[in-house]
């Protein structure tokens, strides 16, 4: 992983189109603005690996139809 | 075209029925193709299956049968994304959980998917704010899902 360190409102560039900046720090907390091209999704890591776990729990369940609708 | 489905054995696709997603959806990035299936019987759930691996296939239905007042932004990227130009366009549905008992089962609220039925393409959107929650319960409306 490649570590820089930068300070409030500085930025990064990752690409020719992507850009990553430090808005502000607060305590433990950093403010980060990013910059990108609107095909790019942008997510808090933890809120896409929960969507992705919720959705290989439902597409796993073994749902007998009959069972859930019964004729 | 005749495809297997997981549940619903062979069906006949017309190829206009098609929805595209150009990034899958989390977990299943690579799927891209899917279709939206009738259940027999059930008019509150239907199936969204994959057409490129017969074994992946979600129960989904619509939240506004369990949920009457749930309502969220688009992102401008999204209606960019799909290509929306017209809110009559715009289908959404949401990936059930199905539980046993049934009764138990839930609805993935934070991260509906929406499609754009004049395209015919889709994406699951992840909602940027914690309003919904991924795992909704389907509360007291159970009964009336049973078909």
């Amino acid at each position: 992983m490649l570590i820089l360190k930068r300070n409030v409102k500085e930025t990064i560039c990752i690409g020719n189109d992507i850009e990553v900046s430090v808005l502000a720090v607060e305590g433990d907390q950093v403010k980060i603005g990013v910059a990108a091209p609107k095909n790019v999704d942008i997510h808090r890591k933890e809120i896409f690996d929960a969507i992705q776990a919720e959705n290989n729990l439902a597409a796993e369940q073994k749902v007998d139809l009959t069972k859930i609708f019964p004729k | 075209m005749l495809v297997d489905t997981k549940y619903l054995g062979k069906q006949d696709i017309e190829e206009d029925k098609i929805i595209y997603f150009e990034t899958g959806i989390p977990g299943f990035q690579e799927e891209k193709k899917f279709v939206v299936l009738d259940i027999p019987g059930n008019d509150v759930m239907q199936i969204m299956q994959s057409l490129q691996n017969t074994n992946l296939a979600f129960f989904i239905t619509n939240p506004y049968h369990f949920y009457h007042d749930y309502s969220f932004k688009l992102d401008d990227s999204v209606v960019d994304s799909l290509a929306i130009k017209d809110e009559k366009e715009v289908v959404i549905f949401v990936i059930m959980t199905i539980q046993d008992p049934f009764e138990n089962s839930t609805l993935n609220l934070r991260a509906p998917v929406i499609i754009n039925s004049v395209k015919k393409i889709g994406k699951q959107f992840i909602l940027n704010d914690d309003d919904y929650p991924l795992k909704a319960a389907i509360q007291h409306s159970a009964k009336e899902s049973r078909g």
